[in-house]
């Protein structure tokens, strides 16, 4: 500190101007940080404009009919994104059916029930979860769980539903693998646990203490403070929440690719394979030439557009708490 | 915590007449909660034993010096796919590090307020939840396509692009943390702002800066949806330039994994152990120095 001190004050002898050299470091260091602010911005613009470079010419080739299409034939060269389209959302809506109870619950027990002596080394598991790579998510899925899943679930299920109205068509597997739409949704939903649960403990935690001790004070029951006090608290906060982790579960590429099976084909069945837009890139990029390629970017592009949606929703929705 | 046992306690010798449901409703709640907490510890202990029992039986000493082998043949290795890791993440955060401080320099810093640092912030948080996949597509339009091959250059720029929102963002919060009184001393001397920014402001968020690159770093590590566009794979050693496909950890699992030959597989649970280990190693180290430097 001495040493800077007195090189200002030399500087400032020898130019008693505010045009000394040091402002000109202080305008490159300005200037790097703006335009490394704003590499950030040309990112996003280069994803944008390479999706809709790269999958105008399917867009071009099938028009509308691209996105409501279910054909996806490599040797007729006819693609079509509706199968592909399906899958995510199923996959990614069993996610959150599953996942957003379980986060909450997390949530609740790290900010009501834990006693404190166990809240760092809960949050850091759950932490931890988020660290794990998807790859291996993916061969857990397959290796470990789908096998349990075919035995203890897709069969006995099967037999029950087989010949009922509804659920004979959605909960029947005609191959009982273990892999499938719904394998892929209950992976999936281990997925976004730690981040729907992280950012929910965050919300339950940024509000007043006050508020709780004196919902306690009157005789209320926990699921009382949970239900009356906390919940109209944190209002539309946590949607914000379940829908980043949505985002999450919509783009999610490897765990899927392993344990969706990859099937080109709609079925109603949930246990049956299906496929979802991030997985069939995955799958098919490396081996695609002119228009499946193209089909592949354009896939990128409507994914990117249902992410973007969903995380800029995500996004105002959170960022309302911080604002009061 | 007390003050809020003492207060139940009072009541709690009353709650003979309190309706029913009101404790059911309760017990039900602390019980969901209890047993949906123990499911996720139950997850991740599940997958590290998977990982350990098919990892260990796996692991010899040659794994770590051999390159991949031919399908069905004893020996070899993961060796070159180790080192492609170790380069493309290295890669990847060294061109990071430096856009992204810089990048949260400026929405902390220089941007308080403005509309342009809104607008950037907003942007950086969309990009942190990104599919990574599409940074994949991404970079394969911008570099691969271009250059006529895959590349280590690519893979680590594609590294890069998911790195930088997780460095904007800690570097940011940690900035924000710093108080205000100290960047008004360093003003009071006559420091112009980036001597502040440098000499003062960095230095009191510096275990916070590096705990965000330290996570960017595990997070990078695992990623294999933007490496399969941009690296690929390799079963050999890479090019000293890097062009071609580069050997690394995440795809050589994805695609030995799915492979159907017995010795491929095993390299693959090799693999999984390694890296999930490796970056599980370095989340719970990123979070020790910030704990350390935030309880001085």
């Amino acid at each position: 500190m001495v040493a800077l001190s007195q090189k200002l004050l030399v500087t400032s002898m020898e130019k008693p101007s505010r045009r000394s050299p040091q402002l000109s470091f202080d305008q490159v260091f300005r200037l790097a940080s703006l335009s490394s602010a704003l590499i950030v911005l040309i990112v996003l613009a280069g994803i944008i404009g390479s999706m809709i470079y790269g999958g105008l010419p399917a867009f071009r080739e099938f028009g509308f009919g691209f996105i409501t299409s279910s054909v996806w034939d490599v040797q007729r060269d006819q693609y079509g994104a509706w199968v592909a389209i399906v899958g995510t959302l199923t996959s990614a809506l069993i996610a959150l059916v599953i996942g957003v109870p379980i986060s909450l619950g997390i949530a609740i027990f790290l900010t009501q029930l834990c006693p404190p002596w166990l809240k760092r080394p809960v949050s850091t598991t759950i932490e931890l979860l988020a660290a794990v790579p998807s790859i291996i998510y993916g061969m857990w899925g397959l290796f470990v769980f789908a096998p349990l899943f075919a035995q203890f679930v897709q069969i006995p299920v099967s037999s029950i539903v087989e010949g009922l109205p509804v659920f004979g068509t959605i909960l029947y597997a005609r191959t009982p693998s273990g892999v499938g739409v719904l394998t892929a949704g209950i992976i999936l939903a281990i997925m976004i646990i730690p981040f729907i649960a992280s950012i929910s403990r965050d919300i339950l935690d940024q509000i007043p203490p006050v508020l709780r001790e004196s919902a306690y004070g009157i005789g209320c029951t926990t699921w009382e403070v949970v239900r009356h006090v906390l919940l109209p608290q944190v209002g539309v906060s946590v949607i914000g929440a379940i829908m980043l982790g949505l985002g999450r579960a919509l783009g999610e590429t490897m765990a899927v690719t392993f344990v969706i099976g990859n099937a080109n084909r709609l079925s109603p069945s949930l246990f049956d394979p299906g496929s979802t837009i991030a997985s069939r890139i995955a799958n098919e990029f490396n081996e695609a030439i002119g228009l499946q390629l193209n089909a592949l970017m354009a896939l990128g592009c409507i994914l990117f557009l249902v992410t973007f949606t969903v995380l800029v929703i995500a996004r105002v929705l959170v960022a309302r708490v911080k604002m009061r | 915590m007390d003050a809020i046992n003492q207060t139940t306690a009072a009541p709690q010798a009353a709650w003979g007449r309190v309706r029913r449901s009101r404790y059911v409703a309760d017990m039900a709640l602390k019980v969901i909660c209890i047993l949906f907490t123990a499911l996720g510890a139950f997850v991740l202990g599940w997958i590290l034993l998977m990982l350990i029992y098919e990892g260990v039986s796996a692991l010899r000493p040659e794994v770590f010096t051999g390159t991949t082998p031919g399908p069905m043949t004893k020996g070899g290795g993961i060796a070159n796919a180790l080192v492609g890791s170790l380069i493309l993440t290295f890669l990847g955060i060294v061109v990071a590090t430096p856009i992204g401080v810089l990048a949260g320099t400026y929405l902390a810093e220089y941007g308080k307020g403005s509309k342009l640092a809104e607008l950037i912030r907003f942007v950086n948080d969309i990009l942190l939840a990104a599919p990574s996949i599409l940074i994949g597509l991404f970079v394969y339009t911008l570099m691969v396509q271009p250059m006529g091959g895959y590349s280590g250059w690519a893979g680590g720029v594609a590294l890069a692009i998911i790195a930088v929102p997780v460095i904007v963002r800690t570097t940011e919060d940690m900035l924000r943390i710093v108080p205000g009184s100290l960047r008004e001393a360093g003003a009071a001397l006559g420091a112009p702002l980036s001597k502040v920014i440098t000499m003062i402001t960095w230095r009191a968020a510096r275990a916070g800066m590096v705990t965000g690159i330290l996570l960017a770093t595990a997070r990078i590590a695992g990623e294999t949806a933007p490496l399969l566009f941009t690296a690929l794979n390799n079963n050999f050693w890479f090019r000293a330039d890097l062009m071609g496909g580069v050997a690394n950890l995440p795809v050589m699992i994805y695609q030995f994994a799915l492979s159907p030959y017995q010795n491929w597989r095993e390299l693959a649970w090799a693999g999984a152990l390694v890296i999930t280990l490796s970056i599980l190693a370095l989340s719970i180290v990123a979070r020790l120095i910030f704990k350390k430097d935030t309880s001085r």
